[in-house]
């Protein structure tokens, strides 16, 4: 494994092992000293082409954790915003030694761009592009989960996991299909048909347009968030007929089952797909979501940066 | 390739290895055993289980991974992480007691003391050893020691448990030169 581009590119044994890191390296986070000499000398540039706040600054605290250099680069404030092209940013940043470019960008295809170019030679982390695939966001909620659900188990099977909203423009649900499917899990995904994508048959998952059908059979719920920037038609006929028919609000949390639990990738529209109460209720394993990323992200760039690649991967 | 240790020899230092920390310790109220993955985890649930038997009271014992701590993590592939456990006391004012299965270079030991600064600050770390093989490449030694066998650089010694393998063993590959 030399660069995290998609899911695809990682078989199931693979994607254990990075759940099984990030629990070893998650003792470290909840320990007294929350730093490891192990990426020490080691360069990681944070390329945000697209706004982040939670992505950004979990790569950056996985980094730190592991004493890695970190450069915040964003489109603001850089010459991407002058209309530098990919390729010059690329080989700025391989002349200033960069061992890995964590990169999102609002194009998808992006990231496997910059790794299969020769434009730089470090490791090449997607952090999402565009609505093609977000998979270390996939890999903290297989982790979540795993970690509530799978009951010691070191997969996901036999659990049913509902996805529900704006399928369309996520790529976070793209990346949690294949790797939940991958893992063992069932996902069924819940949505409008206007916010379901072409080809979503082909999809390692079932489809539902009725929530309430669905709701009482799962053991996880995850939300999708509206992606109003990336909305330039019209989806539903109102914010408040969708949230009537697919949020998430007390009614559909007590249809639940006992120990099912309830996630957002975030950032939330309170009040559109999820009412505060279903956020911040007893189910509610969101803000936990955050804090399991840091972990996911420092195994990542574990596993992708202190081995030597060139020997052959034992992973 | 020889055997240098038998299955009985093996259990005759770990017994005598017990005792040792008893004696050097003044019983086992203070001691917390952590086995550094993987070898060395078993053989200190193994020195725990003796020592509670002589002392009839229950041994703080774990594990301590030193992965992420290794000086070697460049020059070798990706490795996997193992368990760190760290038992109801923690390691805090204690006198804990690293045991691994081969001494040899001295740098898994250097990691594990990174690794155990991380977590508190013991009073006392001491070391036990099954095999001790020489040429170390740091001013590391073993407190206890199963056995010292004299090696050459370019030997393997290579250690066998039953917990892992199906049969207690040490073996010496390669040619003495």
């Amino acid at each position: 494994m030399k660069h995290l581009l998609s899911i695809n590119d990682l078989s199931k044994i693979e994607a254990v092992s990075i759940l099984d890191t990030a629990q070893e390296m998650a003792r470290v986070s909840d320990g007294p000293m929350k730093k490891l000499p192990t990426l020490r000398g080691r360069t990681i540039v944070n390329l945000f082409a697209e706004d982040s706040t939670r992505t950004r600054i979990s790569f950056e605290a996985a980094a730190k954790r592991l004493s890695a250099d970190v450069i915040n680069f964003s489109a603001k404030g850089s010459s991407i915003s002058k209309g530098e092209s990919l390729k010059d940013t690329a080989q700025t940043l391989q002349a200033m030694g960069a061992d890995a470019v964590i990169i999102r960008h609002s194009a998808s295809g992006a990231a496997q761009r910059l790794a299969d170019s020769q434009w730089m030679s470090g490791a090449v982390i997607n952090a999402g592009d565009g609505t093609h695939e977000h998979p270390s966001q996939a890999l903290l909620d297989a982790f979540t989960i795993r970690k509530h659900l799978s009951k010691g188990a070191s997969d996901l099977a036999g659990l049913r996991i509902a996805i529900v909203g704006d399928v369309l423009h996520s790529r976070v649900a793209r990346s949690n299909v294949l790797l939940l499917a991958k893992l063992g899990a069932q996902v069924i995904l819940v949505a409008p048909p206007t916010l379901l994508p072409v080809g979503v048959e082909s999809w390692p998952c079932s489809i539902s347009y009725d929530l309430d059908s669905v709701i009482e059979g799962v053991d996880a719920v995850m939300m999708l968030r509206i992606q109003l920037e990336r909305m330039n038609e019209l989806f539903f006929p109102s914010a408040r007929e969708y949230s009537r028919y697919f949020g998430l609000n007390s009614d559909r949390i007590r249809a639940l089952k006992p120990d099912a639990i309830v996630m957002h990738p975030g950032p939330m529209n309170r009040g559109l797909e999820i009412t505060a109460d279903a956020a911040d209720g007893a189910r509610s394993v969101i803000v936990e979501q955050v804090a399991n990323g840091v972990s996911i992200r420092m195994a990542v760039l574990y596993l992708l940066l202190a081995g030597n690649q060139e020997i052959g991967a034992t992973l | 390739m020889s055997l240098v240790l038998p299955a009985p020899d093996i259990s005759r230092a770990l017994t005598r290895i017990s005792h040792e920390i008893l004696e050097k310790n003044s019983g086992s109220s203070t001691i917390t055993l952590l086995g550094i993955p993987t070898r060395g985890a078993h053989l200190a649930k193994r020195i725990a289980e003796i020592i509670s038997k002589i002392e009839a009271v229950p041994v703080q014992v774990g594990t301590l991974d030193i992965t992420l701590h290794r000086d070697d993590l460049r020059l070798r592939p990706p490795r996997a992480l193992m368990p760190t456990t760290i038992p109801s006391l923690g390691v805090e004012d204690r006198n804990v007691i690293l045991v691994d299965d081969v001494l040899f270079s001295g740098r898994t030991i250097r990691a594990a003391l990174d690794a155990l600064g991380e977590i508190g600050r013991p009073k006392t770390v001491q070391l036990a050893i099954l095999v001790d093989r020489g040429h170390r490449e740091l001013p590391i030694r073993a407190d206890y020691v199963g056995k010292n066998i004299p090696t050459s650089i370019t030997q393997s010694v290579t250690v066998h448990l039953t917990e892992l393998d199906s049969v207690d063993e040490v073996l010496i590959e390669g040619n003495p030169e």
